[in-house]
């Protein structure tokens, strides 16, 4: 449905100095498949998804959804940001109309705005303001800002990475719940291992300098619904082996991410 | 730090039954003597001594209502300072003379002017209160304008902005020649002087407003379907809003100092042209009776805006 064909994302800095953000990198996403990127900080997942989005445009190579090039950002493809980005003067419900409104289809689809709030596990919250709101919260809002668009994509730039463990592990099992009942297709960024695998269909293992996608694992889908499964943690060896990362040093990073 | 000290941050010693009576008896004390104390000069007391008891009444009647009581507990130092300010005042003005006439007239006269010119000083405050607010209005209405232009567009910001820079360092007030033969009357003329003096701030506060909007809100407002057009009116703008009334606040302060001097040079009614008319009369009871009354007008304009500013970003914590 996506296509990534070739693309490469070159960066200077102010010295005029190049950083291949991305290198040929190509990539087919599936209609309906929630696909992650995972790899180092630098390797480009965040650039790839943004160019996804259409909101930056590669140097090289071609961008398709349904065979049409990406060009721009559309209401197709929904994007929520690791930091929420709510309109911090406007309400629960007002944040969520956001695209109804800008797309003049509020009077239609008024009644959207309670059944996404309720996708999200928010009823009770139309009125708050996002002041008033935890981190967790605040993300649900900002995915039920993009789903209620209907796009043909939604695109999560670790939206959970700002979250503490407990309210990643809920947002987790919400994310997998609106996948279930809406069918978007879902191509989330993350740094999370486990999180890739809990929720993925595929996982693309990404490398940096210069960022390119180095291999692409498949999930079973029965050994993703328990974290504590064999299937679960050989699947969690592989991708750490990929990403160089296996082992003891892995362990330590672990033990020194959860103390945070 | 003394967990009773912190424990109310709204309002200060909201037990102090000492400063409570104190703030009784100092204008007890203020009405004591003005009735025991013989007058040197010859003035009418009736009208500062039922003030005082009126205002006594009131405090009293506060006192029995819930609502208020820390309130009143809280101002109550303040009220304490004024009572004893105005025994020493009478003390040293109508009771002996030491302060003369007519420079320092006593509280006993400024409170008779501020009743017998009620009719006057009414007039003059409704007049002062609606220029102050035309001008403040044409001066909000065009620095958001020119400020979302400058902080919108690069084509305007290119020529707006140097242009801001320039005229809004000058003081209003210097404008007041061209503007008393630019204008068909005073009025208008203190309109454009007014609405210069609120236009720069604002505009100013505005264009940072507009430009500081974080990408993130002009990019997912991009990804969910928004033109140009929203992306202005429905995300820059009130990201701007704060802005706008921290704008308002800062030159309400230049606006009101405007007036008053354009109303003591080029007008023909207001509290400032009041304040010079009775200067010529050498009445300075009634010039301090308007500095009074404007202290207290600029307090209340204050106020208001602080209302329409909780109430546009009730939004922020």
């Amino acid at each position: 449905m996506i296509e990534v064909r070739n693309i490469s994302r070159i960066y200077y800095d102010t010295s005029g100095l190049p950083t291949e953000a991305l290198l040929a990198v190509s990539l087919a996403i599936r209609q309906g498949e929630f696909l992650s990127l995972i790899g180092p900080s630098g390797c480009g997942k965040t650039t790839l998804l943004r160019l996804i989005a259409g909101l930056d445009l590669p140097q090289s190579g071609e961008l398709l959804i349904e065979n049409r090039a990406i060009e721009k950002p559309s209401h197709e493809r929904g994007y929520v940001f690791q930091q929420a980005a709510l309109f911090p003067w406007k309400t629960v419900e007002e944040n969520i109309a956001v695209g109804l409104k800008a797309r003049h289809t509020y009077k239609e689809k008024k009644s959207l705005v309670p059944e996404y709030i309720r996708l999200v596990g928010l009823t009770g919250f139309a009125k708050s303001y996002p002041h008033e709101l935890s981190g967790g919260m605040m993300q649900r809002v900002a995915i039920a800002r993009a789903l209620i668009n209907e796009p043909k994509a939604l695109l999560l730039d670790e939206p959970l990475g700002a979250l503490d463990a407990f309210t990643r592990i809920e947002l987790q099992n919400t994310i997998r719940r609106i996948w279930s009942e809406t069918g978007t297709t879902i191509v989330l960024v993350t740094h999370d291992v486990d999180e890739a695998i809990y929720l993925s269909d595929r996982i693309a293992i990404m490398t940096a300098r210069p960022g390119r996608i180095s291999e692409i694992i498949d999930v079973e889908i029965n050994s993703r619904r328990d974290r504590n499964h064999d299937d679960f943690i050989n699947l969690r060896r592989r991708a750490l082996e990929k990403l160089h990362l296996a082992g003891e040093v892995y362990a330590n990073v672990r033990g020194a991410g959860e103390a945070i | 730090m003394n967990p009773k000290r912190s424990a109310n941050k709204k309002y200060w010693k909201p037990k102090s039954k000492r400063w409570l009576a104190a703030a009784i008896l100092s204008p007890a004390a203020a009405v004591a003597a003005s009735a025991l104390v013989p007058n040197v000069q010859a003035v009418n007391t009736l009208y500062y001594r039922t003030a005082l008891v009126a205002f006594l009444a009131a405090l009293l009647v506060l006192w029995t209502m819930r609502r208020f009581r820390n309130r009143l507990y809280h101002y109550s130092q303040f009220i304490a300072a004024a009572g004893l300010a105005l025994t020493v005042l009478d003390l040293l003005t109508t009771k002996s003379n030491i302060l003369k006439l007519p420079f320092f007239p006593g509280p006993t006269q400024i409170v008779e002017v501020l009743y017998t010119e009620r009719a006057m000083l009414f007039v003059c405050t409704v007049y002062s209160l609606r220029l102050f607010f035309a001008g403040l209005a044409c001066g909000v209405i065009l620095g958001v304008a020119t400020g979302v232009m400058t902080g919108w567009n690069r084509q305007w910001n290119y020529w707006l902005f140097p242009v801001l820079k320039i005229i809004g360092v000058i003081p209003p007030v210097a404008w007041i020649p061209l503007a008393l033969v630019v204008f068909p009357t005073s009025f208008y003329a203190g309109i454009f002087l007014l609405a210069l003096a609120s236009w720069f701030s604002i505009a100013f506060m505005v264009a940072g407003g507009i430009a500081s909007t974080p990408k993130a809100y002009f990019e997912v407002s991009r990804t969910l379907g928004a033109s140009e057009r929203f992306l202005l009116f429905h995300v820059a703008i009130p990201n701007a809003v704060p802005s706008i009334f921290t704008g308002i606040a800062t030159s309400a302060g230049m606006c009101f100092m405007t007036l008053v001097i354009t109303e003591m040079i080029g007008a023909k009614a207001g509290l400032g042209w009041y304040i010079n008319w009775a200067k010529a009369w050498a009445s300075y009871d009634k010039v301090y009776a308007s500095i009074l009354i404007m202290g207290a007008a600029f307090c209340i304009i204050l106020g208001v805006i602080n209302l329409f500013r909780n109430y546009f970003l009730r939004w922020q914590k």
